[in-house]
């Protein structure tokens, strides 16, 4: 039965025949049809990544198959949440190696979007942590990818977007630590300026990431506050917290009952917000230990926090920028800032160095921004496209619903080396996603 | 610990009370016809949760391996629950005499089977545990679901039967009557949102109700209301209606 699927971003939504399986066996069957397919974790990349006429879901095959606690190798199927990997490793003094500003991704989804965290300039993207993975080729046929085996499709479905195959088993490296507590340090940055530096003066702690108000304009623009944070020894935290020193945080979460009516997003709301968050850092300078849920993941605590867009959903814009391509993020910031058109959370990061073939991680400054769906947008987007490309940047894959081929080919100088492998893994373009069909990455486009 | 013996660990069911009760600290005995695929939910319950974790064969239509495989579980578990069930296409099942009886042979005979013989073994222990999965169907029969429910409701009969002949010997029997179910088995059909619950949420409310000892549950509560309702409407009505 088809049913109305959208992803985080509720755009855009499509109808699609959804399927699940528990077992190897059943999944061997749905592969058989002949009805193409996208292979589907959480849904939470935002745009049409992960839609298509047919999903088949990996939700159900999340069981824990290994757990190393004393090399900290842990292997699992593609379907597990990190939310649940986390209650498993974090006690047993393990953390993961890489993870995103959520945790209720897929480990699948998170191969296949090669997503990054705070630590990419030291750490890298999930990508440089995984041993190996079993892939479920177009052909049916299951093949173990590692650097030695298969590297072509090892390589190409780390930021593939699932359409190497479906990955149905994954092992991966984990990071050792003595806590679960985070020791964190916040840093007010009155301006764009401040902050970049202020990126450069603290690039040696491991997590890094800004938040910027990017609708304050005038000697304000681009007011922002540094996040840091290091993985807290057991030295540095207080006697209460060493009685139990990697505990699990307290589950509290609230939801986001309905979708609000889109015109409550005004950008009044949005300055609104942006200034609660800033003034909540009275002092220039804040340094404390907290738990890693609320310093890696702040935004889960509200369940469904992407009904605060609206029915008619929103779109993430994520890009990146070499690193010596201060003037157009300034550039790009000014013209999100006079357009006006809400961006809710902007989020700053600088990359470090990364070889890849679809991965989007380079080198760089990237910026992620959301835009609630209007008149106007798509057109509006376009133009900042233009601006993407005119300093030599590039679009994350996981986050777009509406870029343009061209945008894809410019800004990915491998494109053709991975169309060539989706091209011999799968060549009828069995897999197949409403995105992969717009960036003509599958065949018959 | 104690130990909870799961019959049809391979339905979405089975895999989410196994884990409850796994997160509850008990060790687990999973018996299905294909124990070798559930390898995987077997490391992923001993790895999650810490608890022991073993695989059985088990065929609920071979009546006659039951004792044996009863007798060769090793601690015996003391509390056994029976997921297993069959829900074939009605009107298919109707023409085809093999399906009908295959539902009826897997979802009444062989829980009877089986159970028989953990009840015998508990009554003498004079300590233990039955749950059995049923279903809203068996409360009434209807047209829609008419070899399932009749089915259902002689497990419904058996399972309060058992109840009253073991409540001397301090076994506790529970009925659990689910509704509708996200499952594998469902994921095509439509179901009201509302009345549906998910597997974990069925895990959840058997583990709440054996540990109070329940006689007869519904998974969400108005399901026990509707369920009232469809009983008491006259059957010269009933007969007339397409439920």
């Amino acid at each position: 039965m088809k049913k109305n699927i959208g992803n985080w971003g509720n755009y855009p939504v499509i109808e699609s025949n959804e399927e699940s399986f528990v077992f190897d066996e059943q999944l061997d069957v749905l592969i058989k049809e002949a009805q193409p397919f996208i292979p589907r974790g959480n849904g939470r990349c935002y745009g049409d990544a992960s839609l298509g006429e047919r999903t088949i879901s990996t939700l159900k095959y999340d069981k824990i198959l290994s757990f190393d606690t004393e090399k900290g190798i842990f292997e699992c199927q593609s379907g597990i949440t990190l939310d649940q990997v986390l209650t498993v490793i974090v006690p047993a003094g393990w953390f993961l190696p890489v993870t995103p500003g959520t945790k209720f991704i897929t480990i699948g989804g998170a191969l296949g979007s090669d997503v990054h965290g705070k630590n990419h300039h030291v750490d890298g993207s999930i990508s440089n942590h995984i041993i190996d993975f079993d892939l479920l080729l177009a052909s049916g046929e299951m093949v173990t990818c590692s650097p030695e085996n298969y590297p072509d499709l090892f390589e190409a479905t780390f930021g593939g977007m699932g359409l190497t195959g479906l990955i149905t088993r994954v092992k991966f490296r984990l990071k050792k630590i003595e806590t679960s507590l985070i020791r964190q340090k916040q840093i007010k940055a009155a301006n764009l300026q401040e902050l970049i530096a202020l990126f450069d003066e603290y690039k040696d702690y491991t997590y890094s990431v800004a938040w910027i108000d990017c609708l304050k304009k005038g000697k304000h623009f681009g007011r922002s506050i540094l996040m840091l944070g290091e993985h807290a020894a057991l030295a540095e935290i207080s006697e209460n917290d060493r009685k139990d020193p990697l505990k699990l945080p307290k589950n509290k979460q609230i939801v986001f009952p309905f979708n609000l009516p889109s015109w409550v997003l005004n950008s009044f709301t949005v300055k609104a917000f942006n200034l609660l968050y800033y003034t909540k850092n009275f002092k220039k300078e804040i340094n404390n230990i907290v738990s890693y849920e609320p310093f890696f993941y702040p935004l889960d605590a509200v369940l469904h926090w992407n009904r605060m867009y609206g029915k008619s959903g929103f779109v993430q814009y994520q890009f990146v920028l070499p690193l010596s391509a201060k003037d157009g993020l300034i550039e790009i910031l000014h013209r999100i800032s006079d357009e006006g058109l809400g961006s809710f959370l902007a989020v700053l990061k600088v990359f470090g160095k990364q070889e890849s073939m679809i991965s989007f991680p380079k080198e760089g400054y990237t910026l992620a921004l959301d835009f609630p769906v209007r008149k106007g947008l798509l057109s509006f987007l376009d133009e900042l496209d233009e601006l993407v490309l005119k300093y030599h940047g590039r679009l994350y894959m996981s986050k777009d619903a509406r870029m343009k081929p061209g945008m894809l080919v410019a800004g990915y100088p491998e494109l053709e080396k991975f169309k060539q492998i989706i091209k011999k893994y799968n060549p009828d373009g069995k897999i197949r996603s409403v995105q992969s069909d717009r960036l003509l990455l599958t065949a018959g486009n | 610990m104690e130990t909870v013996l799961i019959l049809g660990a391979t339905s979405d069911i089975g895999i989410a009370i196994a884990k409850k009760f796994a997160a509850e600290k008990y060790n687990i005995q999973l018996a299905a016809r294909k124990p070798a695929q559930l390898e995987a939910v077997q490391s992923d319950i001993k790895i999650r949760y810490g608890v022991d974790c073993t695989m059985h064969a088990f065929d609920a239509l071979q009546y006659h391996t039951h004792s044996l495989f009863f007798d060769t579980l090793s601690p015996k578990p003391d509390i056994t629950i029976s997921i297993f069930g069959i829900m074939d296409e009605e009107d298919e099942a109707f023409e085809n005499w093999n399906l009908t009886q295959r539902m009826i042979d897997t979802n009444y005979t062989g829980a009877v089977s089986v159970l028989n013989i953990a009840a015998k073994f508990y009554t003498k222990r004079k300590n233990g545990t039955i749950i059995g999965i049923s279903s809203v169907a068996g409360d009434r029969g209807r047209a829609s679901k008419l070899i399932y429910g009749s089915s259902k409701a002689a497990f419904n009969a058996y399972l309060s039967g058992l109840r009253n002949k073991c409540y001397d010997d301090n076994v506790h029997v529970m009925t659990v009557k689910p509704g509708f179910v996200y499952t594998r088995m469902t994921e095509n059909m439509k179901l009201p949102a509302l009345l549906t619950s998910t597997p974990n949420q069925v895990a959840g409310a058997v583990f709440k109700s054996f540990e109070k000892r329940k006689n007869v549950i519904y998974i969400k509560w108005f399901w026990r209301y509707i369920m009232l309702i469809i009983k008491n409407i006259p059957e010269f009505q009933f007969k007339k209606m397409k439920l």
